[in-house]
């Protein structure tokens, strides 16, 4: 009798394995220890005893503090993730549909915020926003006002920086996914009676939301992990979850109750995930980046 | 002169250097965009030339903190250091200690950091604690016998065995305020409360790194002894209403600067050296000392696993009278030489603070003994109350 059993295909093993290694030593590992990490005991500044006790996560379930920056956190990612995908549709639609011969010249001015520093990009919202600031010198100019509006150092300004900083994360998303759509289908929807605004809302959105999400996944998580924003651009009560961990990590030099806090941020980010995984399904991810 | 700052630090010191009126908004923005091009261009193969270039000598890596300060030093110390010894000085700015103490924490040695700009008895005290002291041969040292005897003896009393620090300067952490919207009479009736005045509301900002500079206003503000506090409710009952006032918890003395010299705040606490940098700038900013304000020292620290002879080298070079005076003049802070034993000249002896008696009796320094003991808690709780808690 003739060996008929398929041989078995080695290839995505081997192919898999380097990646499989670089999350295993550079994710899963450091997340390991910090786990454990988050049981010990700090009995001073920047003094750990190694131990096994739940003092860490019994402040965090306990804890009033930590629960309202949870929530300030998602309230936050939430505004920020959907301002980011109103304001980035339109240029996403734009630069797929667009007709102009260097199309390329639109993307790169896209990624061209990228060559500049995070830091740097989020600090000039001080030129800007700022008392002295370009804004508050145009409204004075033109008389709007008396004296200067003050827009820095509030929500609004943490806002308009990370909207601004992970922006282009969202249109790439959407502007990726636009492009696969055949072109045909909107002037299809169009002949067979469709108002303009119906062919988009039907046909064009429907089929972008893989990108839409992606790209909401993507500016929610980053959103939810920040805390350099709110420190430059925030005032007191301008925070998020990550600055509750640079507090117990490096002001506090208390690192078991750090641990505890990273790890609670990287669970609650993780759910995320695996809640857009369950409703939109985590290949819609690769749909999206084509 | 070499220097270890990337493009966000630069960037940082340009925007202070704008903000106190030194580089006008053209130049700024054309400096920035050639920054641009420069980093774009030659980025990492010039670092890489760069440290191959510094290859004699002995490399000593110093931290401190930023702006004016590290100028002064970078100028007047060592820049001369590195030209008579052919050793280099690899300065970088921190935000403060205790992010020193993480990294080296982190990467478990002290590799990479020598000498810090280390501020107060209280982080004297937590280096020994923590292991990473040395005990340096004073008699490498001889300009140490200029220095107040009144600013050695509490570090020797920790580090009896030996020092592993020298004294450096001093100063106070008092109140600035915009005199074009405060007056004088108003702040000094108002004293430590005129950070308290509701008038002022949206306009008032404070320092958000250290909680025993907050707590130290809150017990002015709450009528008790800042050295022997009983009543820690009442103290953080004052940082409460603080903070309801305050536009901005400021990080930096470059982001004070910028606040102040940009009027987003009118009136906060501040360090006496960096008000009088601003002054020296044209800004309207006056500066006082409220009674029992919060006076402090720093010290040149020398960590563990650092090159001994080289550092007692460049510390004796600090020390020496002309390099430490034109550092105190640069800096805005007054050194630690003893005025009674080295004639200090009129830039020095104005500087806010300066104390011509060598005894420094007059200044209120926090007590390692009472403030210690308490920073755990009371400096959670500080980062609590920051945040509306």
């Amino acid at each position: 009798m003739p060996d008929t059993a398929t041989p078995i295909d080695k290839r995505p093993l081997v192919l898999l394995t380097p990646a499989f290694i670089a999350i295993t030593a550079l994710v899963v590992i450091p997340m390991s220890f910090i786990l454990v990490y988050s049981f010990y005991e700090n009995v001073d500044l920047a003094v750990d005893r190694v131990a096994f006790q739940f003092g860490n996560w019994q402040a965090l379930f306990s804890d009033n503090y930590y629960h309202s920056a949870i929530w300030k956190t998602l309230r936050i990612s939430v505004v920020v993730t959907v301002l980011a995908a109103v304001l980035g549709y339109l240029p996403a639609y734009f630069i797929a549909m667009t007709t102009f011969r260097h199309k390329w010249l639109l993307l790169l001015l896209l990624i061209l915020p990228f060559w500049v520093s995070f830091i740097i990009r989020t600090l000039s919202w001080i030129h800007i926003l700022g008392n002295q600031g370009a804004l508050n010198g145009l409204f004075l100019w033109l008389g709007l006002t008396d004296e200067p509006l003050q827009m820095m150092f509030s929500e609004f300004s943490v806002m308009v920086g990370l909207i601004h900083v992970f922006l282009p994360y969202m249109i790439l998303n959407i502007y990726v996914s636009l492009e696969g759509i055949d072109r045909n289908l909107e002037p299809a929807a169009r002949t067979l009676g469709a108002t303009p605004w119906q062919a988009f809302r039907e046909v064009t959105l429907p089929l972008s939301l893989p990108g839409l999400a992606a790209g909401s996944l993507l500016v929610f998580v980053l959103t939810g992990g920040s805390y350099v924003t709110p420190l430059i651009l925030g005032g007191p009560s301008d925070f998020l979850f990550g600055n509750l961990i640079y507090d117990a990590v490096v002001t506090e030099l208390n690192w078991p109750m750090g641990a505890t806090l990273s790890f609670t941020l990287l669970v609650l980010l993780g759910s995320v995930v695996i809640l857009y995984s369950r409703f939109m399904g985590l290949n819609q991810l690769s749909k999206a980046f084509g | 002169m070499t220097r270890k700052m990337d493009s966000t630090k630069r960037y940082e010191k340009l925007r202070e250097a704008v903000g106190n009126g030194d580089v006008d908004r053209r130049t700024f923005f054309g400096l920035l965009g050639s920054a641009g091009i420069t980093a774009g261009l030659s980025g990492g193969i010039m670092t890489a030339m760069a440290g191959q270039a510094r290859a004699a000598g002995v490399e000593l890596h110093f931290e401190g903190w930023g702006g004016v300060v590290s100028e002064a030093l970078r100028k007047h110390a060592f820049d001369p250091y590195e030209a008579a010894t052919g050793n280099t000085v690899i300065d970088a700015t921190f935000g403060g200690e205790n992010e020193v103490l993480t990294k080296i924490k982190a990467a478990g040695s002290t590799s990479g950091h020598n000498i810090l700009h280390s501020s107060g008895v209280s982080w004297y005290k937590r280096w020994v604690d923590n292991g990473y002291h040395v005990v340096l041969n004073e008699d490498n040292i001889p300009n140490l016998k200029n220095v107040m005897t009144t600013m050695i003896e509490p570090f020797r009393a920790i580090t009896p065995e030996g020092l592993s620090a020298v004294p450096y300067d001093y100063g106070t952490t008092g109140i600035a305020y915009n005199t074009k919207h405060v007056s004088k009479e108003k702040a000094m009736e108002l004293g430590a409360d005129l950070l308290l005045d509701k008038e002022l509301k949206g306009k008032i900002g404070g320092w958000g790194g250290d909680w025993a500079n907050r707590a130290w206003y809150g017990a002015l503000q709450s009528g008790q002894d800042p050295n022997n506090i009983e009543d820690w409710d009442a103290v953080w009952e004052k940082a409460r209403e603080h903070r309801e006032l305050v536009l901005k918890y400021w990080g930096s003395g470059a982001e004070l600067m910028d606040l102040l010299a940009k009027e987003e705040i009118w009136v906060t606490e501040a360090w006496s050296g960096r008000v009088a940098a601003l002054q020296a700038q044209g800004h309207p900013i006056a500066y006082m000392d409220p009674p029992n304000g919060l006076a402090w020292m720093e010290s040149m620290f020398v960590l563990k696993g650092s090159p001994l002879a080289e550092a007692e080298e460049l510390l004796n070079f600090m020390l020496e009278p002309e390099t430490a005076i034109a550092v105190a003049a640069g800096q805005k802070y007054p050194s630690s030489l003893d005025p009674t034993k080295v004639d200090m000249p009129e830039e020095v002896t104005n500087l806010p603070a300066f104390d011509p008696t060598g005894k420094l009796e007059a200044l209120v320094f926090r007590d390692p003994q009472t403030w210690n003991p308490q920073e755990k808690k009371q400096g959670a709780m500080w980062n609590r109350v920051k945040k509306g808690g």
